[in-house]
This record gives C-alpha cells, sequence and structure tokens, in this order.
C-alpha cells in the first residue's frame, strides 16, 4: 500500500534496532526511511520532509557517560533548530529504549511549558546494577493525551536495558507530570494490573513505574519497552499457551502504538 | 599533565554501581563492607583553556543526577578509596568517546595524541576493612592487574596525596628497527630462538625455516630486495603465526599412527581433518543440495531460502579468557561477529551463542598460584559476551554452562555468530572471493596497537606464569558497530571486490590469506593507522588490535569506498595491492622488510607424526542407592551446577535485539526453563525461521570419547528436531576442545589423548553421515592445559557440537513444558542402561569422595531406529499434534519430566514400569539413565490416535498425564511411589543454586 505518511528514522554510532523499527512503521502503513546521522547532519532540513521522526533502541556510543548523553549531545547542537521547528509542526517523535534515554537526556521529555532543549529528569541504572532482558507487564494510562498509547489497556512487551530507571530528585516537577498526563505508561504487576515499584515487574526501579512518558501534547512520546520487539504474535513468550486457548491475536501488540501514531497523522 | 574532572552523583541518590560492589564483597570475599559510592574520572591530556576545560566538564556530566569538578570533587566520608584505572596501551573505551565528546563541546579538532583516558573510583565507608582487605577487593574484584592499575588510598593518605593527573599515555620515540635471526646454530639455538620469541615452533619446522633460507633461490630473490641473508623478525614472526597451531591446525593435520588395544588393530590416518570431518562433509554434499561453501571461508555457508543463505561460525576464546576473562570474553564474542562478517562478500549478523566451560564458581579448594578463582572467571566472561553482543545489537539464542573442576587450569569459552547472506550481492553469487592483482589493500575499522600480539602462537601453548600481558585485547563493540554498517552499506553500493577479517595475526594472516586468491601482495606498513607511536614493523604486521577487516578494492573504487569511510567515522587506510607476483612483500616506506613465498609460506611446515593408543579406561561405578524415594534425589540433581537454571545471568544478555525471535532461550508460563533449541526469523516478513541447538558432554569422554561425540551431535540433532525442525536441514559445526595429546616429557599420556580425539573423529564420521547432518565449519583448540604452581590441570576432551536447523513455519514450533492439564504424556525412544558418566553416577561419586568413580556404559547411538523416531517426530510437528517436546539430556527422564513440569506450572502422573526400555532396567537406570535419541512429549487425548499411528512400529509409549494438580508423582515397579514433589520444590531447587551469583 503506498502510503503518504513518511517517517524518519535516525541511525548510526550504536544504534541498532533500525529494522524492526522500520518493519514497524511500514506495517502500520507508514513508509519509513532510515538516514544516517552523519547524512542527516549534512542537511538538517531533511527533517522536513517527514511527519514522524523515530529515535530508536540501541547503543549509542556504548552507553558511555551513561547511555544516550553522547548522543544527545550531538543532535542538540546539531539538529535542535530543526527538531525545534519539527515539534512546533505538529509532527510526531518516538523514542524507544536508548532512544527515549537519548530524548530525556535532551529535554524533549517531559517538554513541559513548551521547553523541550534542557534536561529536566534523567534515567539511570537499573536498581538491580544490571541489564535485564524480560517481557514487562505493561498498563497503558487512558488519561494521557499521548497519541500512541490511545485505547492500549494492558500487555507486556519485552524490555532490555541496563540503565531505565526514570529519575528526578524534583517531587514537585514528578507531580507536574502526573497531572497532565505525562505518564501514559508503566510497569505493572500482572495480578492486580497496578503500577509496581517491585522487581521483576519493575525491572530498574522506576519512580512511579514509570515504563514511558509523553510531553503535554502527546505528540512526543518515548518509552523503554520495544514495541517494535512484538510485531509478530509468535514473538510473544507464550504464544503457544495463546494458540492451544485460542487467544493467539493476528498480530504483535506491539503494533497498536504504531497504528495508533499513523492514524493521527492521516487525521491531521 | 593532564586535566582531571570527577564526576559523582548526588549526595543521596542511590549508587546502584557501588552498591553491587558492596553486596559481591561481602557474599564472594566474605568481608565486612559498609557501603560503597563510586565516581568516574576522566583525564583530559589537551591543551585546553579554562574556558574549554568548563565546557568540557559540562559535557561530561548528566546535570540531574550527578555534580562534577576539574580537579577533585568533595568526596563522599571515606575510610578507603581505590581508584582504577587503564595500563598504557590498553583500550579504553569510554575515553574514546569521552574524546569525542570534548572534541564536539570545544567545537574544534583535538591534535592526533590528544586523548582522554578513565578511570573509577571505589569509596569504601564502615564495615571492618583492613588495608590487605581492601587490596583483595581491588585485586580479585574490581580490577585484573594485568591490565589495569590499582591505586589504594586511606582516607588519611588520600588528603595528603596530591591530586593525580598523569595519564597511561605511551609515548616511546623508539627509532624503527628490523632485526634478523641468525639461524645457523644448532637445534638448541633454534629452539631458544622458537622459545624466547614465543614463536611456538618446533625444531622441525624452524630447521625447513633455515633450509628455505638458505637456498639459492631464496638468496638471489633477497639480495634482489636488498634484504639480508637470514630472515628479518617480520618474515620468522609471520612464517610462525602463519603455521602455528591456531591458523594451521597442525595436530588435525598430523598424520596418525593408531593403535587400538582392546582389537588389536592399527591403522595409519592421514590426517584427521581431512579423513574423518572434511571426506565426511563432501560425501554428504553428493547426497544434498543445500551446501554452499564449507571449510574453505571464514565461516560455512548454507542456502536458506530462495533469497537467503546462512553463514555460520563457532569459535573458542580460551587463553585469553583466562588471562583477563572480560576482555577475553568480549573479544571473543566480537571477534566470531566477524567471521560471518568476512564470509563471501559480507553476512548480516543474525544471532550470537555462547558457552563456558568453567570450574565451579563456589571452588574452595586450593588455587594453583596465578589462576583467578572460578567465580571471578565466569562473571567477566559473563559481563564480556553480555557487554560484546548487547552493544552490537545482536541477539543471543543459545547458551550453556558446563562445570568440572578440570576447568579451573583453562576455562573454554566458545562464542558463534549466524549471519545472513543475500544469495545475491550486486547480482552475482554473495558467497564469492575473488582479487584481481592491481586490487587495493584496504584495512578498516580501528587503529594497530600493541594489543594481542602474538595471540595466534600464545593460544597454541599451555597457560605459564609468564603468558604474555599483550596478548590481551579489549574489545570495542561500537567501532566495530560503525564499521560493520558502514561495510553492509558498502557491500552492496560494490565498493569492494572481497573482503576478510583481522583476527589471530593480523594483517600477516589476513593479508597472506587474501594473497592466495591474486597470487601475491604488496603492503607498506608505514600507511597502516597506529594508535600510538613506537610500534615496530613486524608488530604492525602481527597486532591483533580489534575491529579490523582487509579488503581488496577496485583502484576504481578506492575514492569513494575512502570517501564514504570517512562520512561515517571508520577508519580506512589503503596499504598496497594484490599482485600475482608469487610472494608476499611487506616494507616500511622505501625499504623492503619482508618478502616470503606464498608457497613456502602456507605448505612449507613439515607435518607432525602422532601416535595413538587405546586402551579403554577401566572406571568403577559409584555405590548404588538403597531402593526407597528418590524425591530428595531429583531435587539434589535439578539443583546440581550442571543442570540448575542458569537464568540469573542470562537475563543480563539481550536475546529479543531484531524482533525476530520465535523460541526463546528460557520458556514457560513463567519463562523459567531453558529451551530444547531456540527458533528466529531471519527476516521480517518471513515466517521460515531457524533452529538452533547444540549438544556438549565432556563426562562421557572419560569413559569413551567415541560415545561423546557421537552423543553431542545427536543430542544436537534431537533438539532441533524436538522444537520441529526439518531432520533433512540440519547442519553442524565442530568445536575440539583438547588437552595437549602430544607425547612429550611433559605430556606422557599423549598417545592416550590422541586416541581419544582419534576416536571422537571417527564418530563424527560415522554419525555425521549417517544423519547426513554435514559439518559445515569447525575449530579447533588444542592445547588446554596449565602447568602453574608446579601442578598440571588439563580439561576433559570437550566438543560443543552446534547444529543449525530449518523450520518452514515458525508458527509450528514446539516447545518443552506441559501445556495443558489432561494432555497425555509419551516417552519416545528406548532407555537403555546407560548410566557411565550420568549426572545422577556423578553425583553419587562426588557424594562417596570419588567424583571420578561414574563408570559403566555411556550412552551409545542406534543410528536407524534414531532416525526413523526424528522422521516420525517431524511428522508429527508438522500435523501440529505436540503440544510439547522435550528431550533428555543431563539427569535423563527424571529432569526431564520435572523441568517439563516447572515450565508449564502443572504436574504430571508417570508410571515409570511403561517407559520402553532394552532389557530389564530397574528404576534408577530407567530415571537416570542418559540414553540418547528419546523425547517426552505431550498431545491431547484427542490426538493420541495419530500420534500412535505417526509413531507406529517405534517405541512411543504413554506413560501418563498432565494434571492440574502442582505435583510431579513417578511410581516405579510394583505400583511403589519413587518420587512425589511439588512444583513449588521443583522450582526452588532448579533455580537457586545460581540465583545472584
Amino acid at each position: 500500500m503506498a502510503s503518504n505518511v513518511s517517517v524518519l528514522i535516525i541511525t548510526g554510532y550504536g544504534l541498532n534496532c533500525e529494522a524492526e523499527s522500520s518493519a514497524a512503521w511500514e506495517m502500520a502503513g507508514a513508509r519509513a526511511e532510515r538516514v544516517h546521522f552523519s547524512d542527516l547532519v549534512g542537511r538538517p532540513a531533511r527533517l522536513g520532509d517527514y511527519a514522524a521522526l523515530m529515535f530508536i533502541g540501541g547503543f549509542s556510543y556504548g552507553d558511555h557517560m551513561t547511555s544516550g548523553h553522547v548522543f544527545a549531545l550531538r543532535v542538540r547542537r546539531r539538529l535542535g533548530a530543526e527538531l525545534e521547528k519539527f515539534i512546533k509542526a505538529g509532527k510526531l517523535i518516538l523514542g524507544v529504549c536508548n532512544g527515549f534515554q537519548i530524548m530525556v537526556k535532551l529535554g524533549l521529555l517531559p517538554g513541559l511549558d513548551g521547553e523541550y532543549f534542557t534536561q529536566k529528569l534523567s534515567i539511570m541504572q537499573n536498581d538491580c546494577g544490571t541489564f535485564q532482558n524480560r517481557w514487562a507487564p505493561l498498563r497503558f494510562e487512558p488519561s494521557s493525551p499521548c497519541v500512541f498509547t490511545k485505547g492500549l489497556g494492558h500487555f507486556s512487551l519485552p524490555v532490555r536495558h541496563g540503565e531505565g530507571k526514570v529519575f528526578t530528585p524534583d517531587r514537585k516537577l514528578l507531580e507536574r507530570m502526573e497531572a497532565l498526563g505525562c505518564v501514559p505508561c508503566r510497569y505493572a504487576d500482572p495480578s492486580t494490573g497496578e503500577a509496581t515499584r517491585e522487581f521483576p515487574w519493575n525491572p530498574n526501579g522506576a519512580l512511579n513505574a514509570i515504563a514511558g512518558l509523553c510531553d503535554p501534547t502527546g505528540r512526543v512520546f518515548g518509552l523503554m519497552p520495544h514495541p517494535e520487539s512484538y510485531l509478530y504474535p509468535e514473538n510473544h513468550p507464550q504464544w503457544e499457551l495463546q494458540k492451544i486457548r485460542g487467544e493467539l491475536p493476528k498480530e504483535g501488540s506491539g503494533l497498536l502504538l504504531f497504528r495508533n501514531a499513523v492514524e493521527h497523522l492521516r487525521k491531521y | 599533565m593532564a586535566h582531571r574532572i570527577e564526576i559523582g552523583l548526588k549526595r543521596g541518590i542511590k549508587d546502584a554501581r557501588g552498591r553491587a560492589v558492596a553486596a559481591r564483597a561481602r557474599r564472594f570475599l566474605r568481608l565486612n563492607v559498609g557501603t560503597c559510592r563510586t565516581r568516574d574520572v576522566y583525564k583530559l591530556d589537551a591543551a585546553l583553556s579554562p574556558d574549554e576545560l568548563e565546557l568540557a566538564r559540562k559535557a561530561f556530566t548528566d546535570p540531574v543526577t550527578s555534580r562534577s569538578a576539574v580537579g577533585r570533587l568533595a568526596p563522599p566520608v571515606f575510610d578507603w578509596m581505590v581508584e582504577v584505572g587503564f595500563k598504557p596501551g590498553v583500550t579504553d573505551n569510554v575515553g574514546a568517546t569521552a574524546r569525542v565528546v570534548a572534541r564536539d563541546a570545544l567545537d574544534r579538532p583535538l591534535q592526533p595524541d590528544e586523548a582522554v583516558y578513565t578511570s573509577i573510583q571505589y569509596f569504601f565507608h564502615g564495615g571492618k576493612l583492613s588495608r590487605g582487605d581492601v587490596d583483595h577487593i581491588a585485586g580479585d574484584l574490581l580490577a585484573n592487574p594485568l591490565i589495569q592499575t590499582i591505586n589504594i588510598f586511606s582516607y588519611g593518605e588520600w588528603a595528603k596525596s596530591s591530586v593525580d593527573e598523569t595519564v597511561p599515555a605511551i609515548r616511546e620515540k623508539t627509532d624503527i628497527r628490523v632485526g634478523t635471526y641468525d639461524l645457523g646454530g644448532g637445534d638448541e639455538d633454534l629452539m631458544r630462538i622458537s622459545r624466547e620469541g614465543i614463536l611456538s615452533l618446533s625444531v622441525e619446522e624452524m630447521r625447513a625455516i633455515r633450509d628455505f633460507f638458505a637456498s639459492d633461490e631464496a638468496r638471489r630473490a633477497r639480495t634482489a630486495l636488498g634484504l639480508p641473508e637470514n630472515p628479518t623478525d617480520v618474515e620468522l614472526e609471520c612464517i610462525a603465526q602463519t603455521g602455528s597451531e591456531h591458523c594451521k591446525h597442525k595436530i588435525f593435520a598430523a598424520l596418525v599412527h593408531y593403535v587400538d588395544e582392546e582389537t588389536g588393530r592399527e591403522e595409519w590416518i592421514d590426517s584427521l581433518f581431512k579423513t574423518c570431518i572434511r571426506d565426511a562433509t563432501a560425501k554428504i554434499g553428493k547426497e544434498i543440495d543445500w551446501l554452499v561453501s564449507v571449510f574453505s571461508d571464514n565461516a560455512g555457508v548454507i542456502r536458506f531460502n530462495e533469497r537467503y543463505n546462512l553463514v555460520y561460525k563457532v569459535e573458542t576464546h580460551n587463553s585469553p579468557s583466562a588471562l583477563d576473562p572480560y576482555g577475553g570474553a568480549i573479544t571473543g564474542i566480537v571477534g566470531v561477529n566477524r567471521d560471518p562478517m568476512g564470509t563471501g562478500m559480507g553476512g548480516e549478523l543474525l544471532a550470537n551463542v555462547w558457552g563456558y566451560c568453567l570450574g565451579s564458581p563456589f571452588y574452595d579448594g586450593n588455587l594453583p598460584e596465578g589462576l583467578m578463582h572460578p567465580r571471578r572467571i565466569r562473571d567477566g566472561v559473563h559481563q564480556g559476551v553480555i557487554d560484546g553482543g548487547n552493544q552490537s545489537g545482536i541477539p543471543w539464542t543459545r547458551g550453556f554452562e558446563r562445570f568440572d573442576e578440570r576447568y579451573i587450569g583453562k576455562p573454554l569459552v566458545y562464542c558463534g555468530t549466524v549471519g545472513l547472506l543475500p544469495r545475491l550481492v550486486t547480482g552475482r553469487p554473495s558467497e564469492r572471493k575473488e582479487i584481481m592483482p592491481g586490487d587495493v589493500i584496504v584495512m578498516c575499522g580501528g587503529r594497530i596497537g600493541k594489543d594481542g600480539i602474538h595471540g595466534a602462537t600464545f593460544s597454541s601453548e599451555e597457560l605459564r606464569g609468564e603468558s604474555p600481558a599483550q596478548a590481551v585485547q579489549i574489545g570495542d563493540p561500537i567501532t566495530q558497530r560503525n564499521m560493520y554498517e558502514f561495510l553492509i552499506e558498502a557491500r552492496d553500493l560494490g565498493l569492494y571486490r572481497a573482503l576478510t577479517d583481522n583476527g589471530a595475526g593480523g594483517l600477516s594472516s589476513s593479508v597472506g590469506e587474501m594473497s592466495r586468491e591474486s597470487g601475491g601482495a604488496d603492503i607498506d606498513l608505514a600507511k597502516a593507522p597506529l594508535k600510538y607511536e613506537g610500534l615496530q614493523p613486524w608488530e604492525i604486521f602481527l597486532s591483533e588490535a580489534q575491529e579490523r577487516m582487509s579488503l581488496a578494492v577496485q583502484p576504481e573504487k578506492l575514492e569513494t569506498f575512502l570517501a564514504l569511510a570517512a562520512r561515517r567515522e571508520v577508519e580506512a587506510a589503503a596499504l598496497g595491492t594484490f599482485t600475482a607476483s608469487g610472494a608476499l612483500t611487506v616494507r616500511y616506506g622505501e625499504r623492503v622488510v619482508a618478502h616470503l613465498d606464498l608457497k613456502f609460506l602456507h605448505e612449507g611446515c613439515p607435518r607432525m607424526t602422532i601416535e595413538a593408543h587405546w586402551k579403554p579406561p577401566r572406571i568403577a561405578p559409584p555405590k548404588m542407592p538403597r531402593k526407597g524415594s528418590r524425591s530428595r534425589t531429583l531435587l539434589k540433581l535439578l539443583a546440581s551446577l550442571n543442570v540448575c537454571s542458569k537464568e540469573f545471568k542470562s537475563r543480563q544478555y539481550d536475546g529479543e535485539v531484531k524482533g525476530l525471535s520465535v523460541v526463546k532461550p528460557f520458556v514457560g508460563v513463567y519463562s523459567d526453563v531453558p529451551s530444547d533449541a531456540t527458533v528466529m526469523m531471519v527476516k521480517h516478513g518471513c515466517r521460515e525461521g531457524i533452529v538452533l541447538a547444540e549438544g556438549i558432554n565432556p563426562f562421557y569422554s572419560d569413559i569413551d570419547t567415541y560415545d561423546m561425540m557421537a552423543s553431542v551431535i545427536d543430542e544436537a540433532v534431537r533438539r532441533v528436531v524436538s522444537a520441529g525442525g526439518r531432520l533433512d536441514r540440519i547442519a553442524g559445526l565442530d568445536n575440539f576442545c583438547w588437552p595437549d595429546p602430544v607425547l612429550s616429557e611433559k605430556t606422557p599420556d599423549g598417545p592416550y589423548k590422541m586416541a581419544q580425539l582419534v576416536r571422537a573423529n571417527k564418530a563424527l564420521y560415522d554419525v555425521t553421515t549417517a544423519y547426513r547432518v554435514p559439518a559445515i565449519s569447525g575449530k579447533d583448540s588444542m592445547k588446554n592445559d596449565s602447568v602453574r604452581g608446579g601442578r598440571k590441570i588439563s580439561i576433559p576432551p570437550t566438543v560443543l557440537f552446534s547444529a543449525i536447523g530449518k523450520i518452514d513455519d515458525i508458527g509450528r514450533a514446539v516447545t518443552m513444558y506441559y501445556k495443558k492439564p489432561g494432555d497425555l504424556i509419551y516417552v519416545i525412544g528406548v532407555t537403555n542402561n546407560e548410566t557411565g558418566g550420568s549426572e545422577f553416577f556423578r553425583m553419587l561419586a562426588r557424594d562417596e569422595g570419588n567424583p571420578m568413580s561414574c563408570g559403566g556404559r555411556a550412552p551409545s547411538l542406534d543410528i536407524p531406529s534414531a532416525l526413523a523416531l526424528y522422521r516420525a517426530m517431524n511428522a508429527a510437528t508438522e500435523r501440529e499434534i505436540l503440544h510439547s517436546s522435550h528431550t533428555p539430556t543431563l539427569g535423563g527422564l527424571s529432569a526431564a519430566f520435572a523441568l517439563s513440569a516447572i515450565g508449564g506450572d502443572l504436574g504430571a502422573d508417570i508410571d515409570l514400569a511403561l517407559v520402553g526400555c532394552e532389557g530389564n532396567l530397574s528404576d534408577d537406570e530407567k530415571l537416570f539413565s542418559e540414553s540418547n535419541s528419546r523425547f517426552v512429549v505431550t498431545c491431547d487425548p484427542k490426538n493420541a490416535p495419530l500420534l500412535e499411528e505417526i509413531f507406529r512400529g517405534l517405541c512411543a509409549v504413554r506413560v501418563g498425564m498432565v494434571t492440574e494438580e502442582r505435583r510431579v508423582r513417578v511410581a516405579g515397579a510394583g505400583g511403589r511411589e519413587l518420587i512425589n514433589v511439588e512444583i513449588d520444590a521443583l522450582r526452588r531447587a532448579f533455580k537457586g543454586t545460581l540465583y545472584g551469583v
């Protein structure tokens, strides 16, 4: 299907989820284009060609000097002005895992009061002290303005990170974020469906069990778990049980976030 | 003098890194540690104005969580502080990134010798620590003194000391020297030269080299080029590494005199590799049509479907991991990534596998001087492969650990990578490897340093006290990732003709190998990018500095190639040209420093003749326990090191990146039991998948390596079949790790060890040809002995057989855990009295205090029956009637019943009397025998007739049922209850041993 929604996927310097991220957008009906950061720096105005932009997962600069920190410095310096235009034009930005870390270190999130380029929050080493790869049950908050998570309810996505603990020493900031609906996605205890700070359900000890954040417009969104790693029903760790019970979904639930985004872009 | 910046978390913010250090020191070193907080130190060795330094400090610091200062940052309250940095020349990846940040922050380029060096500070407070304790923490937990510097301060010492602004820069300004070796002396002189130079050449080889250089032809050629008569250091080093055991596999290539004292037969074997491995694959190759390239490239290549080929390679990195577990292992995984990357026109990296054979992490015996504690080796090795794999964006799919005291001397570290090659690249077959005279020699990736010099020759030696520190390298996954993306881009643009990786032997090996395609090469080492000055030509040629590939670039594409590399910030340099001269000519600037005849270089070394004498060992069996309940035996078995869950460490590896995983390494309702095999897609949108599994069992080697080899091949194959992989599309990789099998003063039992090698190879031939499972690539590591502290420790002969199979529709994959109460449980395949070397026998022998008394019959193989069963299994999975399938391995049926129950969080009721067996077996033999070619499967009762139809005439017996009640019950002879344990107890036993370790 030809698509008029085109999405920019920035690659390079250790980012590594380009293939599944492209597949996700394309399966959702968009056209995804991967551009190496070094080519983008040569022509920042290219950003204007796209309706959405994705900071993908990976290990930019090996997570040296804390995750996302170095890539964020380079993006702010080289693409800051164009990114600001991009946001003001009402376009969408998604960040996953390292991409989310980059967005937070850049200041794109939480992006309160239209301030997108000053770091307000941080993402720290997991409380357990190590990288963790497991499927985390999530709850998506219906009250959030987030474009990506509309109508999602509960499901699991894989987490794979060593630094995923959303943190700020500023309680007031956290309260404001909550009040504005900037927390569309939390780690949940599967038995209650409620947000939790307990390991392993909350794999990193994030404050308020924050798994993902959006800005108050809901158009700028990032999360630690990987929706692009659950595009097929057989990605789910218990897909055989779902099959035997007749509960196997037609497609991976991670795809829903991308479908929401594409639908939004088609409408506006 | 450098500028020092210290960065620490703000007060009151939890320091997870410090807490982990404190917890480990308490748990493993049993020290009374209070708190530990950490700091990052950056030393900028660059000319900076105060304003610039402030810009850098800000750029280095996370404003939300951290504070920082130039010079000293006010420390937390502490009693002791340990600062760990790198020794000169050791790769400092974080330092390299910090340099990029500094450059960006200053908005100006830095001088080539301006760099950033990092260290970490650990502040200890409270508890009760003596200086000796802190020494212990520093040397045995925080740092490896071989590659790192350690500075310890009490608070008082720190307060009085001046701020450390020194950096571990290498600033040698040595003159370039090319030495020569005088080979005119006798054998003793020749051997002294070999030993002192760590050349690992035998006296026969040294004589052959001497004679070659003494020939008239060689002399004439050398005079014409202005070379001395005697070989230069560049030449001798190059010959030594090309001819090393590591590269030339002398033992597998040797002529073997094999005597079987059991049968009285005697035979001469002309190379085990040729007659047992290559010939077996060649024979299979006549019967199948999907072999593309085997044993000729960096990795084996097989066809996957119409569009893609698969590339697979597994390597070991044992010696480097013994010296520096982290560096050795990260280099192992990042290094083996370059094999598929350097195969054909360059494979895309799809998945990683790993496996380690180690001493017990709980070992509390005496360690020979100079050996690291197995727990430490294990931690370092895991962390190395975790970082290497995760940072490269390649998911792990298989991993295993085996524990035995004999791996204390030398750990085995297996790392492997599956790659994907489009069948056509720029319109032509991708497996091609062609180089034309006139093509440009280009090296790309990282720079050359002294790291890893003599790696190839060193790994061909046993581990000694004086093993060289420079054999240690630290991988840099991000540099490699950048190079990899660039190369795939260049590949699809047709910007090069061929490529290969720089691994053991560095340029001397890669360019040496590539020059055989064109017929020669002419290379100038002065053009190679260096990390620092002061490298001699031979060091540049042999350095094993990581993350480098060598390419042959068409002259007309060179400019475009180099321009793209520059844009992607990938180092690339043209070093010379490929020629048809028949020789490898090496220059340093104007001067010729080596001229080696290719024929002599690759074929000039004499072959070894090795004696092999087989006499079956006599090993007593353990005393059998009295009749009674086996519930506790089962719990103990599940908790034993080799059976127990390895999930704690495994969760730290990324297994989901790429979004293609289908059957993961851990499965079950709670994803907490290991799968038989893993299944993954290879491309988005394509439902055909690969199935990966492995077999390894060094414990049977003590009885007979023939049975060991047959069993590990069968294990790998039946795992693939169990998960739904097609029997007719399985290929294998053989990785042999052996103790030195050559008779010598230090190895009086060489002929027996060699006979063990012969028998393993015979089994490999017999089983692979019968199963039509071709070995497509392999590797051997033949000197896995340690002689430190006057004690020789040799590993048990160990073969890892890795299988790669195909499944036509990933939606038909089957996992090993019980799915539904009421499902029927079948045992498929015959159980024999084969408990020799089994987990059960070894447990009994350990309890008796004679761990080696585990003799008996090792599992054998009935090939025709196995094949019939596997075909039926394929039919059953194709009809989608199996709800679960699990193949018993360690612990036999007992562990199999238990693991499927834990995975499903469901119980099982089983009548052991029904199990199909050969002869009259006792309950213990039925429960714990590790017979090959068996499965425990479940199906819905409505599908039972179909299942029994599919297995008609084969051994497939219904033995019980999956139950709602979460309890495993097994009844033995006469209906007596043998096992009755709750799932929670089984799970606790299985998961407790290595949790948190």
